[in-house]
């Protein structure tokens, strides 16, 4: 017992520590995987290992020299602590690095997991009018698209006898027996909804009102009997056809493109006096900067504004109307207005028109 | 209508220098849209003079009779030339077209060898060179030298400009009219050719007898010319200008009447005098009269038309087209020239009463001048007795109803107040008098207009010619400033949400037409007494196979999917916001209301009016048929089915800010065991699930095609909701099965579970559906995850249980439920 005593004590001799940390070192930087690691750390860390058995040999140690082997066993420890731990970082990382690379995917090998959708860009465009106005502090206006005459034709100063009125250009509504003379029409444009925003709201009226209309026109690559309109409205004292000019300037900036340009052509609407066609100019025509046609507007006339209750001497007002899916066709190059109506799904997927 | 430029030169004094392009720009800012310009120096290209035919040798020894000419064209010798016509003889003066020409069609011509000689060029007839459709052989010249340009020769020097004249514009259906505008646009000179004629009053004695028994005709004016050649040809300048003008010469009385028409906007007649029998009588028809105009069509008069008659009966259906009868033949050698003036309301309504359009009607209900009737009559005699010969009869009748044209009272800054451009007085009574008004007055304008602008009436009128005759261009750019506004309504906000979140979550809009076919609603499997059936119908669809408005927007929207599947597509998942359009009950029986225009109708009369229209509140519907996601490197896709359908209008409700449930539904065009009802508070705003087999049989749809569709104007809009109550203590989860039997669904248990467990319950989630014949016949076990949580504590096991049981207790209540241990 005495000589194990003695051998342990023997242990706590700085030769011995130095001897037993290089060697732990050894084993420790030795170990190549995490397990190895592990069986190095009980061989120079564990109860058997050198530094453990000379810690306990402290006791046997005179009082006063227990100081000075107890620091010593320590620092032999926290040495071999800390290349045990130095070592042991290095195998993780390893570790993880080699886990990582094993989960290694072909990121292009994918398969979609959700579907593409899309809104149709005559309502993308649609609202970006709005948008646009209701920036102006305008209102959007709406009506019903089965309308009857009055709104869509009498209100508007288009009496009886006006060609517009025919079957040429109207989808009348059958009556109860399907004949003639139910009173009701599909609008034939969106100018109805300026008659139910001026019998409903006192002025000033500042609105606009995107939406369907109808007529009938044989489907080809530029008609339809269904397409989309946007009209506007200002009823206030002292409206002038100036204020149109340049609202209508600051709607084809926004439609086509900050370098647009419009100008007025006299021409005739019944609803408005002095009427004009409306030509914008712009450059991102698909066949160069040109100028081409792009609405109707004018001055409302003093008969509209008196059949609605509103008294032309005190307010005037102006209004215009522009095809939206002309437009559409006009700014992005679309050739064949049936890509636009015949509900085909790669139109809307492949036409991304900013909302 | 066709303006050649050399005959509107004539009235509007044109600068030499002008340019094409400047006189489209002049008829645009005039409000005179060009449609087209036609320079017909262009229809020939290449040498085409004038040739003499020296020599002719006829060849026999072909299948026709064909001629060897030899023509002089200017050069050394003359040209040899292969010909198969015979209408010419040696000296006679052609046109030819020399190797290098190209006439219309690209008919190139060369130097070739044909019938065993050389034909160096071509001798040609007018409808070769697009002159005219004249079948008669070669144009024979009555004038020309020998080598010089043919073109001046067949009016081939000169640039038409189409125009598109609007309804308040009748008077620009003339060259009168469209020189006066252009005049005013260029600064130039303008020569009435009105002035060209002096207007005789009418003798006592008319040239024939007359009576006028109608309000409708203003006036009516009659000369006659007897022994004259009514159908002599036409001076060369008068056929030229015709052709040019988009007219066939016919012969010089139909001639004249039109050039004077083309030529002053005023349409006129020739009657064959000789057959005439009896006084002119101008009044309405009466019922059940027939007359058989000169488009060969008997039509059935109307009352209302006016008509010329005479002893024989209706003989002209006045102001649109002529009858055979009385019209001047290949015998007249004594012509009686009308013309008259009609009310364009009464002459709009008989030309849409029997669909007939003529270049007089088109003129008469526009308005022309009536000032000009006398004057066009005297001018038309005039012209026939110097290209015709003849004798003018002295005689003339004027039967004249006309009544002065009122002023109208125009304050001198309305122009400027309106336009917003500082017109002053001068340049407002400047404009006003060259629209032709004569203008009084000093801070108020009295303003006459002329009696060829029936369409000015209201002061707008007059403020329209002032800023449209001072340029348009001139109005300067200025932006109104609107009150600040609310933006869109919440409505509004809404509807954007709603077709986002769709677009969003995979679903492609569309729009499709809301035309469907009566068969569509058989198609559907709708029962038949379904209100869906209960439809608009169109008078006059295009598709006469589709007349009926829908009643649904899943009607029409399963065009758009088969237009795709048509086309190759297989997974689809698309949708479509719009209206259906539903019948007001009982509307055919309901009074039409007439509202006024002269005022605003009373609030009253609106909403009685209004009652007829149908219902037309907004739909969204979505259809899912194919794969969800396809077959890929991660395996086989899944196939869409009912619950994506729900989904979808859980999309649509999350974005309307509403709280759906889902319940067991059965409703077409749905399959009746997939279909869920869709509620919010309680109230049914529609339907989703997977649609019958025999839908999609009908309609050619995959099968277990998906689709929803709910009434987005019946989901109300969300209150301002209160903020939610957040709990920082962990929530206690407890599992319980309860076992029921296959009639009660899970939504109901779910619903029971949750009323019995109270404010504690945070979500209960169904998570496993299991069947056993253990459990018993008809029986099934639905598995549900409470999350249960307390706001102030976390919540104890004991208390977990006591929730779960009082959970339970109610399913047990309502369905007898057990719980599954």
């Amino acid at each position: 017992m005495s000589n194990e005593n003695e051998n342990q004590a023997g242990l706590v001799q700085p030769e011995a520590l130095s001897r037993a940390v290089k060697e732990a070192i050894t084993a420790v930087e030795a170990a190549a995987t995490i397990e190895e690691l592990a069986a190095a750390r009980s061989a120079c860390l564990g109860d058997k290992a050198p530094v453990s058995l000379a810690r306990r040999a402290i006791g046997s140690l005179p009082g006063k020299e227990r100081g000075e082997a107890g620091r010593n066993v320590n620092a032999a420890r926290g040495e071999i602590t800390a290349a045990y731990e130095d070592r042991k970082a290095v195998l993780e990382a390893a570790e993880a690095e080699r886990i990582l690379r094993e989960e290694t995917v072909d990121v292009t090998a994918r398969a979609p997991r959700r579907r593409a959708g899309a809104r149709h860009p005559i309502s993308a465009q649609m609202d970006r009018i709005a948008d646009l106005f209701v920036a102006m502090g305008y209102q959007i206006g709406e009506g019903p698209e089965v309308e009857l005459e009055w709104f869509n034709f009498d209100a508007l100063n288009i009496h009886p006898d006006h060609p517009a009125r025919t079957m040429m250009d109207t989808f009348h509504i059958a009556d109860g027996d399907g004949e003639y003379g139910s009173n009701m029409v599909l609008r034939t444009h969106t100018s109805t909804v300026q008659i139910h925003t001026m019998l409903t709201q006192e002025p000033p009226i500042y609105t606009v009102a995107p939406g369907r209309v109808y007529r009938t026109d044989e489907v080809d690559a530029t008609h339809s009997p269904v397409f989309h309109q946007t009209e506007g409205l200002v009823v206030d004292k002292g409206i002038t056809m100036a204020d149109l000019k340049g609202t209508l300037d600051h709607y084809a900036k926004s439609v086509f493109g900050p370098d647009a340009v419009t100008r007025l052509r006299p021409s005739y609407f019944p609803f408005t006096e002095p009427s004009a066609e409306v030509d914008v100019w712009f450059t991102a025509h698909k066949d160069g900067p040109r100028w081409i046609e792009w609405g109707g507007c004018g001055m409302v006339n003093p008969r509209v504004l008196r059949a609605c209750g509103i008294d032309p001497d005190v307010y005037s007002g102006f209004a215009f109307g522009m095809g939206v899916d002309r437009a559409l066709m006009l700014r992005h190059g679309i050739t064949d207005l049936r890509d636009i109506i015949d509900g085909d799904v790669r139109f809307p997927a492949g036409l991304r028109v900013e909302e | 209508m066709r303006i050649p430029v050399s005959w509107l030169s004539e009235y509007a004094a044109l600068p030499a220098d002008l340019t094409t392009e400047a006189l489209d720009a002049a008829l645009v800012d005039a409000g005179l849209e060009v449609e087209e310009v036609h320079d017909l120096r262009e229809q020939v290209t290449g040498p085409l003079v004038v040739g003499r035919v020296a020599s002719i040798e006829e060849l026999t020894e072909f299948k026709k009779p064909i001629r060897h000419c030899h023509v002089e064209v200017g050069e050394d010798e003359p040209r040899s030339i292969i010909c198969g016509a015979r209408n010419f003889a040696e000296g006679d003066l052609v046109v030819v077209a020399l190797p290098g020409a190209v006439l219309p069609g690209g008919f190139a011509i060369g130097s070739r060898k044909t019938y065993g000689r050389l034909s160096d060029g071509m001798i040609c007839s007018a409808r070769e060179l697009g002159v005219s459709d004249d079948h008669d052989g070669i144009m024979v010249l009555a004038e020309g030298m020998v080598g010089e340009d043919a073109r001046p020769l067949l009016g081939l020097d000169e640039i038409v400009f189409e125009l598109a004249i609007t309804p308040d514009m009748g008077y620009c259906f003339s060259m009168r009219g469209v020189a006066r505008e252009v005049a005013h646009q260029l600064g130039a000179a303008f020569t009435d050719p009105a002035a060209k004629a002096v207007e005789h009053p009418a003798t006592a004695e008319p040239p024939h007898p007359i009576r006028v028994e109608t309000e409708g005709c203003t006036r009516f004016t009659l000369r006659a010319v007897h022994g004259v050649d009514a159908n002599a040809d036409s001076p060369e300048w008068m056929a030229k200008r015709l052709t040019q003008a988009g007219m066939r010469p016919i012969g010089l009385a139909v001639d004249v009447t039109n050039y004077l028409m083309l030529e002053l906007g005023h349409p006129l007649h020739a009657f064959d005098l000789d057959r005439l029998e009896g006084d002119l009588v101008v009044r309405r028809a009466s019922p059940g009269e027939k007359l058989k105009t000169l488009d060969d069509v008997e039509r059935a008069l109307d009352p209302e038309d006016m008509v010329i008659y005479d002893n024989t009966g209706p003989l002209s259906l006045a102001g649109v087209m002529g009858g055979e009868s009385s019209e001047v033949g290949p015998e007249t050698r004594n012509v009686l020239v009308e013309a008259a003036h009609w009310d364009p309301v009464a002459i709009a309504r008989t030309s849409r009463r029997h669909k007939l359009t003529s270049e007089a009607s088109k003129r008469f209900e526009r308005g022309t001048d009536p000032a000009l009737s006398a004057l066009a009559t005297q001018r038309a005699v005039d012209l026939l007795v110097e290209y015709g010969g003849g004798t003018l009869s002295e005689k003339v009748a004027d039967v004249d109803n006309r009544r002065p044209v009122a002023p109208i009272e125009l304050p001198v800054d309305l122009p400027s107040q309106t336009i917003g451009v500082d017109y002053d007085r001068a340049t407002v009574v400047a404009m006003l008098e060259a629209a032709g008004c004569s203008v009084e007055g000093g801070d108020v304008l009295t303003v006459t207009p002329a009696t060829w602008r029936p369409d000015l009436a209201d002061p707008a009128d007059l403020v329209e010619e002032v800023a449209r005759l001072h340029g348009y261009r001139h109005i300067p750019s200025s932006v109104p400033r609107a009150p600040a506004g609310p933006g869109l309504t919440p409505e509004q906000r809404r509807r954007r949400r709603v077709a986002r979140a769709l677009a969003d979550n995979g679903f492609v809009e569309t729009f499709t037409f809301p035309f469907v076919s009566r068969e569509r609603a058989d198609e559907l499997w709708l029962d038949p007494a379904d209100p869906r059936r209960d439809a608009i119908a169109v008078l006059n669809p295009l598709d006469t196979a589709a007349p009926l408005l829908r009643t649904s927007v899943l009607a029409s929207l399963v065009n758009a999917v088969r237009t795709n599947l048509a086309r190759g597509a297989r997974d689809l998942a698309v949708f479509e916001e719009g209206l259906v359009f539903k019948p007001a009950e009982g509307w055919s029986e309901l009074e039409k209301v007439e509202l006024p225009v002269s005022e605003r109708p009373s609030d009253e009369a609106i909403s009685a009016a209004i009652r007829r229209l149908p219902a037309q509140p907004r739909h969204v519907a979505a259809i899912l048929c194919g794969q969800a996601g396809p077959d890929g490197v991660e395996g086989p896709g899944r196939q869409v089915d009912w619950a994506d359908a729900i989904e979808a209008a859980e999309i649509v409700a999350e974005a309307a800010g509403a709280k759906l449930e889902v319940v067991q539904g059965e409703l077409a065009p749905w399959h009746p065991g997939r279909c869920a009802e869709l509620k919010v508070e309680g109230e049914v705003v529609g339907h989703a699930g997977e649609l019958h087999p025999e839908v999609c049989e009908a309609l050619d749809l995959p099968k277990r095609t998906a689709a929803m569709e709910l009434d987005l104007s019946a989901v109300p809009l969300p209150d301002l909701a209160p903020a939610p109550v957040i709990s920082h203590y962990p929530a206690t989860l407890i599992d319980v099965a309860v076992v029921v039997s296959e009639s009660v669904s899970a939504g109901e248990v779910e619903a029971a579970l949750c009323e019995g467990a109270g404010e504690l319950l945070e979500s209960a989630r169904l998570f496993d559906v299991y069947r056993d014949a253990k459990l018993g016949e008809g029986k099934k076990s639905l598995a549900f995850k409470l999350a249960l949580r307390a706001g102030d504590r976390t919540l104890t096991n004991e208390e977990g249980v006591a929730i779960r049981d009082a959970a339970v207790a109610v399913a047990s209540e309502r369905f007898g439920a057990a719980i599954r241990e």
